[in-house]
């Protein structure tokens, strides 16, 4: 089997203070190519926590990530962000765009500080990314012109940026209403099925993780079931 | 545009009446520090040119440095001779024409003979004691300023009446002497002459308008008992500045005692020092409050941005660039404070040039200004300094944002 393109082993994250407190414990997974992973659970449970362990956004206190079979954990910030940077492409749940930038510069701010494009190349990119996901005559518009659907298309946008293989999603519906919800989903369903990368979204929603290829359920903080989805292992079509 | 630039331009364009006020701040701190060094620079220049021209470049006197070596220590190998009266040496620069001659050979300026005594001068009932220097009108003009200095009288009338006299204004007037008054002249031999008053100077330097007088050298000459005495050799050089070396020369040259007017106001130049590094402190200090105004602001955007500096974390932006985002935001308000301060410093320093100082004792004057180019690069080189230091911290603050925990906080 290929090397996964994100693997956890044992990874705890425990914050320190007078009483510490376990946010992640044992965490084992892996995340292969072009699979549709919905991470599940109670309030608390520790889901966005463990989204922000696979994005090295933050570290395990003890335990290892592993992206593409390289360990993370001796990496310094800066050599994180660059994996971070080429490798995951990260949506939050509240869009979290610069609002001083037009929609097409928040979609080149990756690009940009990735720097493998030239200024013209990457106008391009972004203004492509945003017309495919329905956003074209938003191109010049700030984030607070936009309705939290669009808004939340810009993320996604931005962070397929530079084309990263996988994509982490913290809650990327839950603040919007059905309708850019299944926008949305459709999105990241595309981006597995057409685009053959792999989308790990933590959700709260029943019914979107249903759809999804894999559930990962957690209770506090640790991994109680990880299923493929009856549909994908019956290898019917989603 | 660079990312940097670009996030950094967005930031401030942002925030513009914050900026302006961050701005004006530094603005304000350098151009009145560019104003202020002006005025000190200009001062100490004025005073030390007054002084300059007051006074002889070089002064050589008949003393010497050290004692001269008596025969018997010359003769005997001995640690101590007592007992010894040292031999009578006769007073003044010995053979001067020959002296003068030779400094005229390679000495940068103009050389002249004088003669000095210390005497007593009588008018009224009143006696005041005085330098009286027997000049020679026709030389005076290349060594001083004395024929700008006179208020009343000329140079040329010391030939005019007999013992004719100059007096310092401040010297007549305590004597009560006026322009034609006989005055008494007499000097430490006991030799008493009276003279008539040809004119009356002023230097500007009090302590010789009233001190100071000068006569023919013939009359100094009889005053003193001596015929032929020259007992000072002035000096006045081309460039001032020479005269340490110009004097260090002559005493390898002559052994004799050789003051440059910098040895002679060594304590006013080293209050100088003092002065400049008080101006330097306030200029600095002056800045240093303006730069709060940056770190204020900087600061504020640093507060605010926390959750943009965050998710440009969680993107992928290294803690150099978020740094460098907000070094420069504190540059860019350094630049244009340090900028916008230049002019302002240039607009003031013009209008104090421009005023008149009037009063009943002085002449009309200007305030003593100096435009320097170097003041406005150590005030623009300080206020760029102090931004960049006054960014610096909010920024490392900024880089070491921990995204997460900014993100926990705003979901």
């Amino acid at each position: 089997m290929s090397v996964p393109l994100i693997e956890t082993r044992k990874a705890t994250r425990i914050l320190p203070g007078i009483v510490p407190v376990t946010l992640v414990a044992d965490i084992d997974l892996l995340i292969h190519e072009k699979q549709f992973v919905a991470i599940t659970g109670p309030s608390g449970s520790g889901k966005s926590s463990l989204l922000y362990l696979l994005d090295l956004l933050d570290v395990p206190t003890t335990g290892e990530v592993l992206i593409r079979g390289r360990d993370t954990s001796t990496l310094v910030d800066d050599e994180r962000a660059e994996i971070r940077l080429a490798t995951l492409g990260f949506i939050f749940q509240f869009h979290f765009l610069l609002p001083e930038f037009t929609t097409t510069q928040n979609v080149m701010l990756p690009m940009r500080a990735l720097g493998k494009l030239t200024p013209r190349q990457m106008k391009e990119r972004a203004e492509g990314l945003l017309s495919s996901l329905g956003l074209e005559d938003h191109l010049a518009k700030r984030p607070d012109q936009l309705s939290g659907g669009q808004r939340q298309r810009v993320a996604v946008a931005r962070a397929l940026a530079n084309d990263p293989p996988v994509i982490l999603a913290d809650e990327p519906t839950g603040s919007l209403d059905s309708k850019s919800s299944e926008q949305v989903f459709q999105i990241l369903r595309d981006l597995v099925d057409r685009d053959g990368r792999s989308v790990v979204a933590v959700t709260h929603a029943i019914d979107l993780a249903e759809r999804m290829d894999r559930r990962v359920h957690l209770v506090d903080g640790r991994i109680v079931s990880d299923e493929m989805q009856a549909s994908v292992a019956l290898g019917e079509p989603a | 545009m660079n990312l940097v630039v670009d996030i950094a331009w967005t930031h401030i364009a942002a925030r513009f009446r914050q900026t302006v006020v961050a701005v004006l701040g530094v603005a304000i701190g350098v151009g009145f520090s560019i104003m202020m060094a002006a005025l000190m620079q200009g001062s100490q220049d004025d005073f030390v040119r007054t002084l300059v021209n007051a006074m002889p470049h070089v002064a050589i006197n008949d003393e010497r440095r050290e004692a001269p070596r008596q025969p018997a220590e010359e003769a005997f190998d001995a640690a101590q001779i007592r007992g010894l009266t040292p031999a009578t040496r006769r007073r003044g620069i010995n053979n001067p024409i020959a002296t003068i001659a030779a400094l005229e050979s390679w000495v940068p300026g103009s050389v002249t003979p004088s003669v000095q005594a210390r005497g007593i001068l009588r008018y009224g009932g009143k006696d005041v004691t005085s330098v009286i220097v027997g000049i020679d009108p026709a030389r005076e003009p290349r060594v001083s300023q004395l024929v700008n200095h006179l208020r009343q009288g000329s140079l040329p009338a010391l030939y005019r009446a007999t013992n004719a006299i100059i007096l310092g204004d401040r010297l007549a007037e305590k004597l009560g002497a006026r322009l034609g008054s006989n005055i008494s002249m007499s000097a430490g031999t006991g030799k008493v002459m009276t003279g008539q008053v040809v004119g009356i100077f002023r230097s500007g330097v009090r302590a010789v308008d009233e001190g100071t007088s000068y006569v023919l050298i013939k009359t100094a000459q009889i005053l003193a008992e001596q015929t032929g005495l020259i007992n000072e050799i002035r000096i006045r050089l081309n460039d001032p500045m020479s005269a340490r070396a110009v004097a260090d020369r002559i005493i390898a040259d002559t052994g004799l005692k050789t003051i440059s007017w910098q040895e002679a106001n060594e304590d006013l130049m080293s209050a100088f020092v003092v002065r400049n590094v008080i101006m330097y402190t306030v200029v600095g200090a002056i800045l240093l409050v303006a730069s709060f105004g940056t770190y204020n602001i900087i600061s504020t955007i640093t507060f605010e941005k926390s959750r943009d500096i965050a998710i440009m974390k969680s993107l992928g932006l290294t803690q150099a660039t978020v740094r460098r985002i907000f070094i420069l935001e504190g540059l860019v308000i350094g630049l244009a404070g340090a900028l916008a301060g230049s002019v302002l410093g240039f607009v003031l320093t013009q209008v104090m040039l421009s005023i008149e100082i009037r009063t009943g004792f002085t002449d009309a004057t200007r305030l003593p200004l100096i435009v320097a180019p170097l003041h406005y690069v150590i005030a623009g080189g300080i206020a760029l300094a102090s931004s960049a230091i006054a960014g610096f911290f909010p920024a490392r603050k900024a880089a070491r944002v921990h995204p997460v925990e900014i993100i926990r906080g705003a979901t």
